[in-house]
């Protein structure tokens, strides 16, 4: 990639944004699973590998498995947020293996949270407030 | 077809207890009443924090924060909030009842229960940390674009000094004021450093950030090197963060290939550049002239100061070293303005802190709150209170180089100079919370060995006077200890903090005086009586049998993993002190409460 100048890092920006706005208007589905160290320690890149094998064993198409960085709700790891149209956006914690399947079937394929496992977003994002 | 509510019931062993259990069933009854079984969905959630405001429901999507429920609640809710749509103003959650201080009071329409403020970790958990595309989108780099084409170099260090920004590596030094030194050092060339060698145990707050966010430290520390005309930044980290590394090598080469790190930035006049270089793990190495001698490939040692390093730092050039959670604070400021950060917090320590919240709590985590916060909404509110209902004893704050906050102390909003009043210090912000289970004594000697272990011996206050004050508490905790030791241990602590040459032996011996001051009567029970309370101290623990409630079911015998219980089902059970090695099975095994523990 050629060195950006100041022009088209704002044009990128504004596009970047454009995009991100779509995405966070649910428009898509995304399951974004924290990877600090904490969580691979508990156990996410298992989480992480169950959701892509569910997803592809019921070949569900256009659902995005992602990865982030610790949200700091470590007493509850791994932990992972749903996003997808006509549901709230949901943060997941204590997902094994086996919560991860749950999630699939309940929350993705029947449109209903799960029992146990919903935790509280800690704070309000600053970069949109 | 999706439900059109959700009611979400915490469900945290708090709540639980204050009949979490019974609104639940009256929700489902009422839904059952109202026959909207197919429009709402009720669930059950882990803690939501506020647990002393329990029981606590939330409703989706309205995001209507319901506090202290009562099942005769329940059918208002779902009349008005479900069926009718307006929310139940009586039963939300406000702010003004509690005592709590919200930061940003001045917005509306935003969830106003929530205690934490995100400035430092406001990516972390949001954005993917090896893709610079998603932090770019989030105003990534937009900090640096107003520098470079709209700000001096003199208004990037003014800007940051209006804000109140303090060095959040622990002693709180005013950033901005250590910039300007290194801007006014004559020097043709100058360095930025990152101090990411974080080694408090129980702190990982700098971790989490550097995995999370790796480009907001990128973003700032080229910020620093534009305002104090440095070309060269690195980043010093301790190996045993081997993802935290992978995930700043992916970030500075992303960086680097958009131009936003190497030669003529974003077509400007201005180069800078970044290197990594790692730590073996030396706690003294966070200390830093010990870091800058690391950094310089010599044995990591400090050096007397002055000259400090933001007139002389590495290889002997103005340097500007400060801290992960510092740096990540950088980016904000420069984009929201010096005013709108020095908003948050005290009236001398702006903005947030971020703290590991570690040891006897329920919601163990990392958390950001706004200065001058209390003890008490971070571990009740926050932290959902002390595991298994137990009573709070004290929180340690500030490592190996802090010190503790007893229960008195809950109310106090934590600022730098608040703890420092108080005989703790802020550290880096790992905050372990100590209940009655825990020795006060035990873990001063727990303290005191790490920083023993880690001391680099180059002046004898530290070497000698760590290792004298830990023999010392050997001594007490083993039962060998004498009224006059407590003397020695602060005279010894005292000379220690005068004469050390750095960070790590001046400081050492605060956790010995802050125990002492506020926990007098555990070391003379320890030494007088040869008690722990806590029953931690094994040297001090005795086991017998008390004949009149043993049984003579001969468990406590067969659990003895020495043979220390010699007997029969007939004539009873005798525990021989000189074979005891304390272990306590015994004791545990017992159903019948007849082994007394002293």
């Amino acid at each position: 990639m050629s060195k950006l100048t100041l022009d088209d890092l704002r044009k990128m920006r504004e596009s970047l944004k454009i995009d991100m706005d779509k995405r966070d208007s649910q428009q898509d589905t995304r399951i974004v699973v924290g990877m600090g160290t904490c969580g691979i320690a508990a156990g996410a890149k298992k989480t992480l590998n169950a959701f892509i094998d569910e997803l592809n064993k019921r070949n569900l198409k256009n659902i995005a498995v992602k990865q982030t960085g610790c949200m700091g709700n470590c007493n509850v790891e791994p932990t992972v947020e749903i996003f997808m149209p006509d549901m709230p956006t949901t943060l997941y914690g204590n997902v094994t293996e086996d919560t991860a399947r749950k999630i699939i079937q309940k929350h993705i394929i029947d449109k209903a949270l799960l029992d146990d496992h919903i935790q509280d977003k800690p704070s309000i994002d600053i970069v949109k407030h | 077809m999706p439900y059109k509510h959700y009611i979400l019931i915490c469900s945290g062993t708090a709540c639980e207890s204050s009949r979490s259990r019974e609104i639940h069933d009256h929700f489902m009854k009422e839904i059952k009443d109202h026959q909207l079984e197919n429009d709402v969905q009720v669930v059950k959630t882990g803690c939501f924090g506020f647990c002393e405001q329990g029981p606590i429901v939330k409703v989706l999507p309205d995001n209507a924060f319901y506090v202290r429920l009562k099942p005769e609640d329940v059918r208002e809710i779902i009349e008005e909030n479900i069926i009718k749509g307006r929310m139940v103003k009586r039963l939300l959650y406000n702010p003004k009842d509690d005592k709590g201080r919200h930061p940003m009071t001045d917005v509306a329409n935003i969830d106003f229960y929530q205690k934490q403020f995100r400035i430092v970790l406001r990516n972390c958990g949001v954005i993917d940390p090896e893709k610079i595309d998603e932090y770019i989108a989030r105003d990534g780099y937009k900090a640096l674009e107003k520098v470079l084409f709209e700000m001096t170099p003199d208004q990037v260090i003014e800007e940051v000094t209006k804000s109140g920004l303090r060095g959040r590596g622990g002693a709180g030094f005013p950033t901005g004021m250590k910039w300007s030194f290194t801007k006014k050092a004559p020097s043709d060339i100058k360095y930025i450093v990152c101090n990411a060698d974080e080694g408090d145990p129980g702190a990982y707050m700098d971790r989490s950030t550097l995995e999370g966010d790796p480009h907001s430290i990128l973003e700032a520390m080229t910020i620093a090197g534009y305002a104090v005309n440095a070309n060269k930044g690195f980043i010093y980290i301790r190996a045993e963060y081997p993802l935290a590394i992978e995930r700043l090598n992916i970030a500075i080469a992303q960086a680097r290939d958009y131009g936003l790190l190497g030669e003529n930035l974003l077509g400007s006049s201005f180069s800078f550049d970044i290197e990594i270089r790692l730590g073996a793990g030396a706690f003294v190495c966070g200390e830093e002239t010990a870091l800058l001698a690391s950094l310089e490939g010599e044995r990591g040692m400090p050096r007397p100061r002055p000259p400090f390093p933001a007139v002389k730092g590495l290889w002997g050039k103005p340097t500007v070293i400060n801290n992960v959670e510092t740096w990540a604070n950088i980016p904000v400021i420069i984009l929201r303005g010096a005013a709108w950060f020095a908003k948050i917090g005290t009236e001398k320590s702006k903005g947030t802190k971020v703290f590991a919240l570690t040891g006897k709590i329920n919601n163990s985590g990392l958390i950001e709150v706004p200065m001058g916060t209390t003890l008490r909404e971070i571990i009740f509110d926050i932290g959902g209170g002390i595991k298994d209902g137990k009573q709070f004893k004290a929180a340690q704050t500030g490592g190996p180089s802090g010190g503790v906050i007893p229960a008195q102390f809950l109310d106090t909003p934590i600022d730098y100079d608040n703890l420092i009043a108080i005989g703790s210090m802020m550290g880096s912000g790992g905050m372990i919370v100590m209940d009655e289970d825990d020795c006060i004594v035990d873990i001063t000697k727990f303290y005191l060995q790490f920083s023993v272990d880690e001391s680099c011996g180059k002046c004898a206050p530290c070497r000698i006077g760590g290792y004298q004050l830990l023999h010392l508490l050997e001594k007490i905790t083993n039962g060998n200890g004498s009224m006059d030791h407590l003397d020695k241990l602060s005279r010894i602590s005292q000379a220690m903090q005068k004469a050390s040459l750095c960070g790590l032996g001046q400081t050492a011996s605060n956790p010995v005086l802050s125990t002492m001051k506020y926990f007098t009567e555990e070391y003379t029970e320890h030494i007088q009586n040869h008690k722990c309370r806590a029953h931690k101290c094994s040297h001090l623990l005795k086991f017998d049998i008390l004949i009149e409630k043993c049984i003579k079911c001969g468990l406590c015998a067969k659990a003895c993993p020495v043979g220390a219980i010699s007997g029969d089902r007939e004539k009873g059970y005798l525990i021989d002190h000189t074979k005891c090695i304390k272990c306590g099975l015994c004791f545990e095994r017992c159903k019948f409460k007849a082994i007394t523990r002293g």
